[in-house]
């Protein structure tokens, strides 16, 4: 491992700064003597990819947790925080990339909840109610600090989040994944509001998985790989390049469209497809969309968060109804058939969470991996242990996944590692087509590599594959075809050589410069 | 990387040097609870150490026994079903009513049906207790506590209306009337084994294989596990769901059938409350009532356990206001023994995974913001 450069140091400008931090789980290290500083007033960007340490950093400067060793420099004076609320009275508080929202309260009062307003007699529901409203034209969202958590989209229970960060008046803001599901110009109020706190002295601390988007707002850059840092500089002396490099350690491609064989038949038709909103409020989250796949073509969907992306390739696996149109599978009509049936004849889907609809987590790998085909290693009324152990090792062989076996846990897996088996079950089904949710949602990089290598192999061999994604520069790797969505529409269809701007003006969000 | 890999390799191998022993009695527990009770008791009493003792106590253990498979199934599910001690009391009471003869005014005959089809008639009709459940939780989402709570009410006040609160005594059927041994079920002996005995030993077997060999058990551990995930790999999950609660009908049904046998009178208030043993045995056997998680032999040792405290307490003639306590101090124990191993189960992994568990339930939640219903 490469020497850190111009990390010992103590800057004279730095708030908060840690000190040869390392943090031990087990025998495994995940911090490795960390020095790490919060520049005053400034944004401090730390990159990184999954399992490099950011959250854990984070967490213990934020005093969620406590450090095996190492020292915590406040204002120049060594402190130790015993708990979150303890850092909090200190003036850091952070926004956990998890939404820790109570559903069924307010907004007012999730902002307020455990600080709340007091008179002598109850809570202050007037002044609550007053500062709640103020935060939100702060933050240029429209919602009533009386609409219940569970009635806002994703992005805006994100923006309350935000909102009960900044409602404490910290010195110090530590921002894990704040707009994994905000829309480009929430994006863009967010990105006023941190620079508003840092003209009034605040210090920012984010982490983004869009790069591109962190390098717009940050002043210094910070690169943690495998629980070190492997490089600071200054934003304004860097590129998107510099942070991939330092990131992965090596020159990273995601991979080109594979070449070299010839798109079969139309392998899935989807016709003028439309979807309504589940909540009942009658609009289209998907208007009458048609869309051609051929066996052989890997087609990118692309859009914004609540463009009808996940809604169309759900309405196509059969996971929500269609309202109206059809899907064909080599001609045949699946609509009227349930998943089960739509699985059998050869149309699956990766779901987009992992977690909550693609594993199950008391299972072990191999038996997550078998899920989808147990008809395969069935025998009359039982099942077939041989061959479903070969099934198994042939799967994890095949998608290639870092595990002990097939009788290790879910668990013990990486992030990368169970999206492959969520991805793995699907294909030992032998489909024709593959509906990928953003596959690659939450892994590394080298990861995504790894999987949409996969895609490209199986594409090569007659599968047709549709995945959509949020990241432009996922559409540039392996897909023949970009489909641009937008308002449950595709507004613009690309080949292989289209550019990023073309790509994301067609998706409705701002061009970055 | 190369770090990372030695230092799982030491974490798992003092892993598995240092906490051996507390694994295996923590995994083991039941077992060794069993042991620990038989080894007390033995001291305590010197009648309770013999094979006819013990074969009275697995009798009693026997109705517990096939309550709490039916139930480790609908466990297993994720669901819960409080109405089999109801249920039990109802196949017993229409087990009695059938063998006192069926009355059809209009022909102007008395029907005398013979044993077995009683017993086929009250497994029946527990499956059909167990349809309405099943179809109540899995087509019209009411919470299955609430479901099986109502239909535990209605069970049993329709053995109650049956009955008018009577018991039926005369069970034994009539030589000339074809309908005699229905006391098999109660005191017939395999081997020297109690029928009952046997029915849970046959029971147990054939759930241990559907759980473990069959496409439907594996079907009822993934949706148990996740139920979406399950039925986006093309699980039947509503189907199974039904089932589960229609194979646990079934059991209450054969337990009622053994019991009024024992007996020898079907009583409309019998199997009250054996619902919550039934359950109790199931979480002793350490199944997780959040679905997923147990089996056959650890449901078995967790009625066995409850069996032969109970009545082990009995016979060293500690008070039943005793026995009370102490079968609830077990409950809770079991229950927190069983929090300390999921939690240790989802800690070891990761721990050996390259990866701390924060980080990576922090990468969980960021592939899914939205926890929970909050996410449509």
């Amino acid at each position: 491992m490469k020497p850190a450069a111009d990390t010992g140091s103590v800057n004279g400008d730095a708030v908060l700064s840690a000190r040869n931090i390392v943090m031990s789980y087990g025998g495994v290290h995940a911090l490795k003597g960390v020095n790490f500083d919060i520049h005053r007033g400034k944004v401090t960007t730390l990159f990184g990819e999954n399992g490099a340490g950011k959250s854990t950093l984070m967490k213990i400067l934020s005093g969620v947790v406590t450090p095996t060793s190492g020292d915590i420099v406040l204002d120049g004076n060594l402190v130790s925080f015993s708990s979150s609320s303890d850092a909090r009275d200190r003036g850091i508080s952070i926004i956990h990339q998890e939404l820790s929202l109570a559903p069924n309260l307010s907004v007012r009062d999730n902002i307020f909840m455990g600080r709340e307003l007091r008179t002598r007699t109850g809570l202050d529901f007037a002044e609550e109610q007053r500062q709640a409203r103020a935060l939100m034209a702060d933050l240029e969202e429209d919602i009533d600090p009386m609409t219940l958590v569970e009635d806002l989209r994703l992005g805006q229970q994100q923006i309350v989040e935000i909102a009960r960060a900044l409602s404490v008046d910290s010195r110090i803001l530590i921002m894990d994944e704040p707009t994994s599901a905000l829309s480009a110009t929430e994006v863009e109020v967010l990105f006023k509001v941190i620079r508003d706190l840092t003209s009034r002295g605040v210090s920012i601390v984010y982490i983004s998985h869009h790069l591109e988007e962190a390098l717009q707002i940050t002043d210094y850059a910070v690169v943690l790989r495998d629980g070190a840092i492997t490089a600071t500089a200054e934003a304004r002396d860097i590129d998107l390049e510099w942070i991939v490099r330092n990131m992965v350690g090596e020159n990273f491609d995601l991979g080109s469209p594979p070449t070299g064989h010839e798109f079969g038949e139309v392998a899935l038709s989807i016709e003028d497809v439309s979807v309504v909103d589940t909540s009942g409020s009658g609009y289209s989250v998907v208007d009458h969309l048609s869309l051609d796949v051929r066996a052989g073509e890997i087609v990118c969907i692309y859009g914004l968060m609540g463009a009808g992306r996940t809604e169309l390739l759900e309405a196509v696996a059969g996971r929500v109804p269609m309202a109206g149109g059809r899907a064909l599978l080599e001609g045949e009509d699946v609509s009227g058939l349930n998943i089960a049936q739509r699985i059998s004849r050869g149309l699956v889907l990766v779901p987009e969470d992992r977690q909550r609809d693609g594993l199950v987590q008391t299972m072990t790998v191999g038996r997550n991996l078998s899920l989808a085909s147990i008809e395969a290693f069935a025998k009359g009324l039982f099942l077939s242990r041989s061959r479903e152990r070969g099934l198994v090792e042939d799967s994890i062989r095949k998608v290639t996944i870092k595990t002990a076996g097939g009788n290790a846990m879910i668990g013990s897996l990486s992030g990368g590692n169970q999206q492959k088996v969520v991805i793995g079950k699907m294909l030992t089904t032998n489909p024709k087509v593959i509906l990928l949710d953003e596959p690659s949602r939450g892994i590394d990089v080298g990861a995504k590599a790894e999987v949409f290598r996969l895609l490209s192999e199986r594409a090569a061999q007659g599968l047709a594959v549709v995945f959509s994604t949020s990241e432009v520069n996922e559409c540039l790797s392996i897909a023949h075809r970009i489909v641009v969505m937008r308002r449950g529409r595709i507004s613009a269809e690309f080949g292989a050589n289209a550019t990023k701007e073309q790509i994301m003006a067609a998706s409705g969000e701002a061009v970055v410069a | 990387m190369t770090d990372v890999s030695q230092a799982r390799k030491q974490s798992s191998s003092s892993a598995s040097e240092g906490f051996d022993l507390a694994k295996l009695l923590l995994e083991g527990r039941a077992f060794f609870a069993l042991i620990v009770i038989i080894v007390v008791f033995s001291i305590l009493s010197p009648y309770y150490l013999s094979v006819a003792n013990f074969l009275t106590m697995a009798s009693h253990v026997a109705i517990f026994g096939i309550l709490a498979v039916g139930m480790l199934l609908v466990i297993l599910n994720g669901g819960i079903d409080l109405s089999v001690g109801s249920t039990l009391g109802l196949a017993g009471v229409v087990a009695g009513f059938l063998m006192q003869g069926v009355t059809l005014t209009w022909l102007g005959v008395v029907l005398y049906p013979p044993v077995w089809v009683v017993a086929v008639l009250a497994c029946m009709l527990g499956a059909a207790v167990g349809l309405i459940n099943g179809v109540l939780i899995a087509r019209f989402k009411v919470p299955a506590f609430v479901a099986t709570l109502g239909v535990m009410y209605m069970a049993r006040g329709l053995a109650l209306l049956m009955t008018s609160g009577l018991t039926y005594n005369n069970l034994g059927g009539k030589p000339e009337l074809g309908n005699t041994g229905f006391d098999a079920l109660g005191f017939n002996r395999l081997f020297g084994v109690p029928t009952g005995v046997v029915v849970l030993v046959v029971i147990a077997l054939i759930g241990s294989i559907v759980l473990n060999r069959t496409a439907f058990g594996r079907w009822l551990y993934a949706s148990g596990g996740n139920e979406r995930a399950a039925e986006l790999s093309g699980v039947p999950v509503k189907t199974v769901q039904i089932s589960v609660y229609v194979l646990s009908g079934i059991c209450a049904a054969i337990a009622g059938l053994i019991l009024s046998s024992q007996l020898t009178s079907a009583g409309p208030t019998a199997g009250t409350t054996y619902e919550l043993t039934a359950i109790a045995a199931v979480v002793i056997g350490g199944a997780a009532l959040t679905g997923g998680r147990g089996n056959i032999r650890g449901t078995l040792l967790g009625a066995f356990v409850i069996g032969f405290l109970s009545d082990g307490l009995v016979i060293i003639g500690i008070s039943s206001y005793w026995q009370t306590v102490f079968t609830g101090a077990v409950i809770v124990l079991a229950v927190l023994l069983n929090a300390v191993q999921y939690r240790r189960r989802s800690k070891l992994p990761s721990a050996t995974g390259g990866q701390p568990t924060s980080q990576k339930r922090g990468k969980a939640e960021t592939a899914n913001p939205a926890q929970g219903k909050t996410a449509r």
